[in-house]
């Protein structure tokens, strides 16, 4: 067995007409760890997932799911996996436990093993008063975590996520999140994929970002958020201030190049790690009379990462 | 380079496939089932259609329908409705599955270890039951307003299994449309633009001899014709349609089953084709 990989993929490509989804991606994921593909809309995440979870067939290319080839093995790759798409997919007029019933017998569950699943999945994801309401009548949350729960019950040992909270409102966001946390706690392996960057930097040990259809970088959230530099001290003048004398006594510290915001009264300068630096900047302004009303250090997030790995915004693109 | 492991298990016997796939069907099939109990509306086609349209003919355009070679429009009219009633198991099919695929149930089907044939041949199952339904309740509004079958029952059964395999057939016809459109209002829509025409354009109503030369050449052929007059011929009902010469008309029961299993030996591997294919 190769053992330790979860997923494996290699030189993939797929176009749609005159598209290319994806333009050879490599991936790989070890047996037990999250994963998160991160980038805009049309990056070619969702195209990804489907070939992954045998629903499309790729171009070119090879990847193997829990040691078995997608496209040769796609039977044992199904056996393996649960996969949760970006829009739910539960059958509205059936219940939600009726939903999960019905996945566990095409599983090949025995009947009353089916049920007792059910029931197990239900209780866990705090559905159970609305077990036997037809899912038309949940919440996008609820419909998500039944769709969820309905990936689940063959307990697979990899797990697709797509966008698993597009949409959802904050609170039935930071629930879906618990869920996977424990689901990656518990040893699954979790590909998802997202365009959110606090949802990557929450949720994954490691973190590919993906644009145009190839995997432009990859690491955990500390080491791409290094790749953009350090922390960032940014400071509000009071208006009337002159920020461009703010801006060249900043630039003798010799720490880096400050920027001034444009029409605005902020100076941002990169933070030097030494002791008492901030300190030092303030009272350095202070003495020249220039008065500052508010003071941040400010830590790269992946969207800082995101504008410099493929210079455009994390969030712009057309449709998937 | 990627090295995929060996099939972990042995491939299954085939007859334990074979007892897979009907689990699956039976499962399947319930769910279907389970939609209409919830959403009774769904079934308007094969419950409410055919008693209006019984009552709609019999009652007010009846008496204005002349019948060649003469008889009681009320016997000739329910072969009519038996055609009509099979066949519109069409656009129900194409409707359900167009709305499967656009739900993204399909997709959670077809990323589970279970047969693929077996999401297509459970909601035929399902729809044959419907047309069951529909046959039934055509024959019991038709005996309210005097309709009578006057041959034995082996012909009867006969009537009643050809066509019970033509909606079957019909609704595969229909489940190859709404894999091909994938959107439940399109389907919808195709079932006006062809289901009522066929249905209309046929002998279903009136004699086809009393239609344009042109328009009765298409109504002799179609198999709405063949199928209503089948039944009318082996319930003992008026059949003007054997006074057309086609072959369709002169051999109703043979070519109602020729064109049943046409339909199938078409629409079946072209549904399948159209399931597996990728969105």
């Amino acid at each position: 067995m190769t053992g330790a990989v979860g997923i494996e993929v290699h030189d993939l490509t797929k176009s749609f007409g005159g598209t290319r989804a994806l333009d050879g991606l490599d991936l790989v994921v070890g047996a037990g760890s999250v994963v998160a593909v991160l980038g805009p809309n049309g990056a070619g995440k969702s195209t990804l997932t489907r070939i992954l979870a045998t629903l499309a067939t790729a171009d070119s290319g090879r990847a193997c799911v829990a040691g078995f080839d997608v496209a040769a093995q796609a039977g044992e790759v199904r056996r393996r996996i649960g996969v949760t798409g970006q829009s739910t997919s539960l059958d509205e007029y059936l219940t939600g436990r009726q939903n999960l019933v019905m996945v566990g017998r095409l599983c090949r569950l025995p009947s009353r093993a089916a049920k007792a699943r059910a029931d197990e999945l239900l209780d866990q994801f705090q559905l159970s008063d609305a077990a036997d309401r037809p899912t038309k009548t949940y919440s996008g949350g609820m419909l998500r975590k039944l769709d969820l729960a309905a990936s689940l019950v063959t307990r697979p040992e990899v797990l697709f996520l797509d966008e698993p909270t597009t949409g959802l409102d904050p609170r039935a966001r930071l629930g879906l999140w618990d869920v996977i946390r424990a689901l990656g706690k518990e040893g699954t392996t979790i590909l998802l994929t997202t365009q959110y960057l606090d949802e990557a930097d929450q949720l994954a040990q490691q973190i590919a970002v993906v644009d145009h259809g190839r995997v432009i970088a990859r690491g955990t959230s500390d080491e791409l958020k290094a790749q953009v530099g350090g922390e960032v001290l940014e400071l509000t003048l009071s208006p009337g201030m002159k920020v461009q004398q703010a801006v060249q006594l900043l630039a003798q510290l010799a720490w880096g190049e400050p920027t001034a915001i444009e029409d605005s009264h902020v100076v941002s300068v990169p933070l030097s790690r030494a002791h008492g630096s901030v300190t030092e900047v303030v009272r350095m302004l202070d003495r020249s009379g220039l008065i500052v009303d508010d003071i941040s250090v400010r830590r790269p997030g992946l969207d800082d990462v995101f504008m410099k790995l493929t210079g455009h915004a994390a969030e712009v693109g057309g449709a998937e | 380079m990627i090295e995929a492991a060996a099939g972990s298990e042995e491939a299954p016997s085939a007859t334990t496939r074979l007892w897979w796939f009907l689990r699956d069907v039976l499962v399947l099939t319930g769910r279907s089932l389970v939609h209409v109990r919830r959403d009774p509306a769904q079934l308007a086609d094969v419950t409410i259609q055919p008693v209006m349209f019984v009552l709609l003919f019999t009652y007010i355009f009846g008496s204005a329908i002349h019948l060649p070679g003469g008889g009681n429009y009320h016997q000739y009219l329910v072969g009519g409705i038996f055609g009509m009633t099979m066949a519109g198991t069409a656009p129900g099919v194409a409707v359900g599955l167009a709305t499967d695929i656009k739900s993204g149930i399909v997709d959670r089907f077809r990323a589970l270890p279970m047969s693929r044939a077996a999401v297509l041949v459970g909601r035929l199952t399902a729809d044959l039951l419907t047309a069951l339904l529909g046959l039934l309740v055509t024959v019991a509004v038709g005996l309210v307003v005097g309709w009578r079958a006057d041959t034995g029952p082996a012909d009867i059964l006969l009537g009643f299994g050809l066509a019970l395999l033509f909606a079957y057939a019909m609704s595969w016809a229909g489940a190859a449309a709404g894999l091909w459109l994938r959107n439940p209002e399109s389907a919808q829509a195709l079932g006006f633009v062809v289901f009522f025409p066929l249905a209309f354009v046929s002998n279903a109503f009136v004699a086809t001899q009393d239609l344009p030369s042109w328009l009765g050449a298409v109504a002799d052929w179609n198999p709405i014709s063949t199928v209503t007059a089948s039944c009318r011929s082996l319930f003992g009902n008026p059949n003007p349609s054997a006074l057309v010469h086609v072959w369709p008309l002169q051999n109703p029961e043979l070519a109602t089953a020729v064109w049943s299993v046409g339909l199938l030996l078409i629409f079946i591997p072209l549904s399948i084709h159209l399931y597996r294919r990728e969105s």
